[in-house]
């Protein structure tokens, strides 16, 4: 939902350019209106911080977690698992896809067992890789990678699979050879379908390192949500949750700026 | 020049065979083309003309016979041969320099020794102002003129036609016919072409081969004696009309 909702107020970013300035400042204003309906809430209600903090409140805590340095070692630990994640599921879920793609009696073999282990949940299977690989960052890491596998794989597959079997047939009167065909043909054919890939990637790895980080963690903002609920400082998980957000958020756009020039630069915008 | 053959079709047949099903797609077919000639192939739909000249380019490996190139079995696409789609087969994320750049790319040319052959090249087809548009921004026929373009950019001594402009509309066509056969005296190829069209073969060829149906063979060949440079006017000549009923009947 957060990142539908993302895409279409980014694009009316786009189509407002050289629109009047109070169409452009809209996103801000809907969030002061978010914040006082919420302080709202919280006034009528009359809840004490523990169960409902006001927004006010939830900023001084962010300044606080700010100014002792903790918030931001929370969020880099998270971002290099997110990062770390992801280059090794995407790589993983690319290299494999290209060969599935290209070898369907293989794949007819293996996608049953690929589309059963889908049915195991992440959460399930995160204590089980803490078990094998330790509590360290390469269990986490293997928990992001694994979330985001499956979607990147199933896209990588359809993509490689949808390249144009007539410029197939030029390349070979071209006589390219198969580096060449992945390089001319395949890559830029299926990047829109790749960049879509790296758009739900971005997103399942930042899911995968709150998840490894609530099974097993002494720091991370998964482990900083957690420590809040011990400690009833509900403001903390509020400052935690929307630390989250804003990076889910910020890697989702980062990637719909990418493919955005990508695609309007290859003409198929 | 030598009158040695530059291309030789010997016994071709070609079967495509699957799981279910048996198909001759191409029963026999031997003949010659020599080089610098002009030659079209004419047909009814789906007697194998395709199948033809995709064995002619190497692409598809005949069941039975041989191709020679100039007296060298053929075993693969080569670069000598240029072969040009049904479908234009542009790349939709290249613009038009780009897709006519394609082949130097491959073959490792210098990015600036690539872009300026192929801007001549798009000259010559007269797309020169086309050069940073995208495939689809440009019509049907210029997409042709670009296809056409992709292959030149490379001189093959050969050019393999497949119905390029089979798409496009009869006056657009015969413009296209035209330049085709300014490029061809211009720059001195050997061109196989295959059409449906009786006239726009008699009014291009040197030689008109003929095939027929169910499986496909070579019917005819027949030698177009009209004067070149030819004209349009030569499309009333008695000896054009003559040559339309030869051919119609070699069909029937
Ligand atoms: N790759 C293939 N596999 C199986 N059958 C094929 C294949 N290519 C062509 N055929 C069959 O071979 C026959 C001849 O096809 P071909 O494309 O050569 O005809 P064509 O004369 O070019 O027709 P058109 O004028 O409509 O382009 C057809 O029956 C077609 O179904
Ligand atoms: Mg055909």
């Amino acid at each position: 939902m957060l990142p539908r909702r993302q895409n279409t107020r980014s694009r009316t970013y786009h189509a407002g350019r050289g629109k009047p300035l109070a169409r452009r400042l809209l996103p801000l204003a809907s969030f002061l209106v978010l914040c006082a309906l919420w302080e709202l809430i919280v006034y009528i209600g009359d809840y004490p911080a523990f169960f409902l903090p006001t927004p006010r409140d939830v900023w001084s805590r962010a300044l606080v977690a700010l100014g002792d340095g903790s918030l931001l070692m929370h969020t880099w630990v998270t971002l290099k698992e997110v990062f770390a994640g992801l280059a090794v599921g995407l790589s993983a879920a690319v290299i494999l896809g290209y060969a599935l793609a290209k070898a369907p009696a293989v794949e007819r073999l293996v996608s049953p067992y690929l589309a059963a282990s889908q049915a195991i949940p992440i959460v399930a299977l995160a204590p089980l890789l803490v078990i094998w690989f330790g509590p360290g960052t390469l269990s986490k890491i293997l928990v992001c990678a694994l979330t985001l596998f499956f979607p990147v794989l199933i896209n990588t597959i359809v993509g490689i699979r949808g390249v144009d079997a007539e410029l197939v047939e030029l390349l070979r009167s071209l006589r390219a050879t198969q580096w060449q065909r992945f390089l001319y043909l395949e890559l830029p054919a299926s990047l829109p379908v790749l960049l879509g890939g790296l758009k739900i990637g971005v997103t399942l790895s930042v899911i995968g390192a709150v998840v490894s980080e609530f099974v097993s963690a002494d720091r991370g903002l998964g482990f900083l949500v957690n420590l809040a609920r011990g400690l009833f400082d509900t403001s903390l998980m509020f400052v935690a949750l929307f630390t989250l957000m804003a990076i889910a958020l910020v890697l989702y756009l980062s990637v719909s700026a990418l493919e955005r020039r990508v695609l309007r630069k290859q003409g198929r915008e | 020049m030598s009158r040695e053959p530059i291309l030789r079709a010997e016994g071709l047949q070609v079967v495509f065979q699957s799981e279910e099903s048996r198909l001759e797609a191409l029963q026999e077919a031997s003949f010659s083309i020599l080089p610098n000639e002009f030659v079209c192939i004419i047909g009814p739909s789906g007697c194998g003309k395709s199948t033809l000249l995709r064995v002619l380019g190497g692409l598809v490996a005949p069941t039975r016979g041989r191709v020679h190139l100039d007296g060298r079995p053929l075993t693969g696409p080569e670069a000598r041969i240029g072969f040009v789609f049904q479908q234009h087969n542009l790349m939709p994320w290249r613009t038009a320099l780009e897709n006519v750049c394609l082949p130097l790319e491959l073959q490792g040319v210098a990015r600036t020794v690539a872009k300026d052959r192929a801007r001549e090249m798009l000259a010559l087809v007269g797309l020169a102002k086309f050069a940073n548009a995208l495939p689809r921004e440009l019509s049907g026929g210029m997409r042709q003129r670009v296809a056409l373009a992709r292959e030149l950019v490379y001189d093959p001594d050969v050019l393999l036609l497949d119905e390029p402009f089979g798409a496009l509309d009869a006056l657009t066509r015969e413009q296209m016919d035209w330049e085709l056969l300014r490029i061809w005296s211009a720059r001195q190829k050997t061109v196989v072409m295959v059409t449906h069209d009786i006239q726009e073969a008699i009014y291009l060829s040197d030689r008109v081969l003929t095939m027929s149906p169910g499986p496909g063979r070579i019917a005819g060949d027949v030698a177009i004696d009209l004067a070149r440079p030819r004209k349009v006017d030569d499309l009333y000549s008695p000896r054009f009309a003559e040559l339309t009923r030869l051919l119609r009947g070699s069909l029937h």
